[in-house]
């Protein structure tokens, strides 16, 4: 994959506001077919990023090309070729559905019989063509958003970036957004989305980074991240007694407190799960698979940001 | 960084065309206001106040209130038509809608969405210019082929009221506060700009400051072209008026960007 030329490469990407550094010099390259995520909490620098990517914000340090060309002298040329749902859904309530669209699609200099066509095509695949002729406000939250995401795609880009697009969602219709991703994946299209859904971000992206703060915590492929940092499995533990915390200690085995349970991570599930079961259980204990919510947690704290 | 004004190309026209495509699905309630308001205006000062004021003296001539009152009228609603276009509408749609956040991640640069407004701002002035030049036909006081005039006149003077609109909503932080350019810079227009009596019953002090006034302008080009006088004052007007919106113009594009770009 490494031999094709990237359709992104930021390189120290820092993006200050005033005193406050809210992107801090983060360096990533992602490659054309690619599904790339970037997940962090809130603040962590995942907006600021994105808006960077498409000329909203002005850099403050750093240098970005995208398609092999730098985006300050490219500006306009390269917004033709990409698409962009962003994170505060800003349809226009003053236009109807397929209205929203065609505009969109004149903003592209595409021709009207063109955009005709293209507006067909993605009501059709978004499943809104029964609404093409309703005010945004009519339509639920799920639709909108898929109106966004079909928005984006007017101009058939070669990169399309989402900005948390399942956000908000209830879980049909957050499947059923994921599912169209998921085709949209098939078909080649180079995605980079944000969400703070991990086990849809450990089915959708090749690779993924999580940031915090405005850095890059880690990068890679999500079950590369959950083996590095994780192990296979965890092994949930209620009220756990003190004989277990100080056998753990004497193995040399990861874990964390969290509240009254202990998480304890590991690359050898069953066997330790057997062992802790029988002697150093009391309350309760469960084995599962290693999930990328347990690499997120584990990484950027369990404390809340807001 | 500030990058200071990016290239306008001619794409701030696709602006224009959106806001066109918005205003043709209700073009029947923005007809309203201007055939309505002068008829009110007319009947009530027209035929109300005129019948105390009797004639007006005006450049030598002495002409009936409607008349006089009547490109006072047209003059107020240029300014008013692209000021609160700019002003109001812009606002909803830059802070509430988030409409222009949605477009600069299409092809078009923030100046030119601000331009496509300030555009679109002067052509409703002249739409509605147009809608109350027939109104005021039906009552005999316009004189033609010169009232015509009053077309361009009102492309102009949009141009300069909605760029001046544009530039308080670059600076504006709450929808509430555009009050205050109301209160202080359009209702002092719209009393002594000329509208509803000459300028000549004002102190000498108080005419300097009227002249002053972009909407003072605005009425020195459209009561000749109304009653069909041709004066060689106009000129100054025409170049006020032109001045003034090569200053606002920019100044709006400037404004709006310190505010929406980080
Ligand atoms: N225009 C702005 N002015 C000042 N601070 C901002 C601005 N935009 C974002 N920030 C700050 O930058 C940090 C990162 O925000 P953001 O990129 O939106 O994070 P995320 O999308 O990961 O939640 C936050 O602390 C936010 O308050
Ligand atoms: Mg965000």
């Amino acid at each position: 994959m490494t031999q094709l030329a990237p359709v992104i490469a930021a390189a120290n990407l820092t993006k200050r506001f005033g005193d406050f550094t809210a992107v801090d010099g983060i360096t990533f390259a992602i490659f054309p077919g690619e599904c790339f995520g970037f997940l962090g909490p809130n603040g962590a620098g995942k907006t600021s990023t994105i808006r960077m990517l498409y000329g909203f914000y002005p850099l403050s340090a750093g240098s970005l090309e995208i398609f092999g060309r730098d985006l300050h002298h490219n500006l306009r040329e390269v917004k033709y070729k990409i698409g962009v749902c962003q994170q505060d859904n800003n349809l226009d309530p003053d236009l109807s559905v397929r209205e929203n669209l065609l505009v969109f699609a004149r903003y592209f200099d595409l021709v009207r019989e063109k955009a005709e066509a293209r507006a067909q095509e993605l009501l059709d695949f978004f499943g809104l063509i029964h609404k093409q002729d309703a005010r945004i406000p009519e339509l639920s939250g799920g639709m909108q958003r898929r109106l966004v995401v079909a928005r984006a795609l007017i101009n058939d880009p070669t990169l399309l970036v989402l900005d948390e697009p399942t956000t908000g969602l209830d879980p049909q219709s957050r499947h059923q957004l994921w599912e169209k991703l998921r085709q949209l994946k098939a078909r080649g299209l180079c995605i980079l989305l944000t969400t703070h859904y991990m086990d849809e971000a450990a089915q959708m992206c090749d690779r993924l980074m999580i940031m915090d703060q405005g850095r890059i915590l880690v990068e890679g492929a999500p079950l590369d991240l959950i083996g590095r940092y994780i192990g296979g499995n965890v092994i949930e533990v209620e009220e756990p007694g003190g004989e277990l915390l100080e056998f753990l200690k004497g193995e040399g085995i990861s874990s964390e407190t969290e509240s009254t349970r202990l998480l304890i991570y590991t690359a050898d599930g069953e066997a330790l799960f057997r062992r802790i079961s029988q002697q150093y259980c009391s309350a309760g204990c469960t084995l599962r698979q290693a999930t990328l919510e347990d690499v997120f947690l584990k990484l950027t704290g369990r404390g809340l940001r807001e | 960084m500030k990058t200071g004004l990016q290239t306008i190309s001619w794409r701030f026209l696709r602006i224009w065309q959106r806001n066109w495509d918005v205003y043709a699905r209700t073009w029947r309630i923005n007809f309203i206001p201007p055939i309505l308001e002068p008829i009110l205006y007319l009947v009530a000062f027209g035929a109300g106040l005129g019948y105390l004021v009797g004639e007006i003296p005006w450049e030598g001539r002495r002409i009936g209130y409607a008349a006089f009152i009547a490109p006072g009228l047209l003059s107020i609603n240029i300014m008013q038509n692209s000021f609160f276009e700019t002003t109001y509408t812009s606002f909803v749609r830059m802070y509430y809608q988030k409409t222009f956040d949605a477009i600069l991640a299409t092809p078009l640069n923030l100046e030119e969405i601000i331009l496509g407004e300030i555009v679109w701002g002067a052509t409703r002035s002249l739409m509605a210019t147009a809608v109350m030049l027939v109104v005021l036909s039906f009552f005999g006081i316009l004189s033609y082929p010169s009232a015509l005039l009053i077309l361009p006149v009102a492309f102009l003077g949009g141009l300069a009221f909605g760029a001046a609109g544009m530039c308080f909503t670059g600076i504006i932080p709450t929808i509430e506060v555009f009050n205050l350019p109301v209160f202080l810079f359009v209702t002092p227009m719209f009393l002594f700009s000329g509208t509803f009596f000459p300028l000549e019953q004002l102190p000498f002090w108080a005419r300097a400051i009227a002249y002053g006034f972009p909407l003072t302008h605005i009425v020195e080009l459209c009561r000749p072209a109304a009653l069909g006088v041709y004066r060689s004052g106009q000129v100054w007007a025409v170049i006020y008026l032109s001045l003034f919106s090569m200053v606002t113009v920019p100044l709006a594009l400037f404004l709006m960007r310190r505010r929406l770009i980080h």
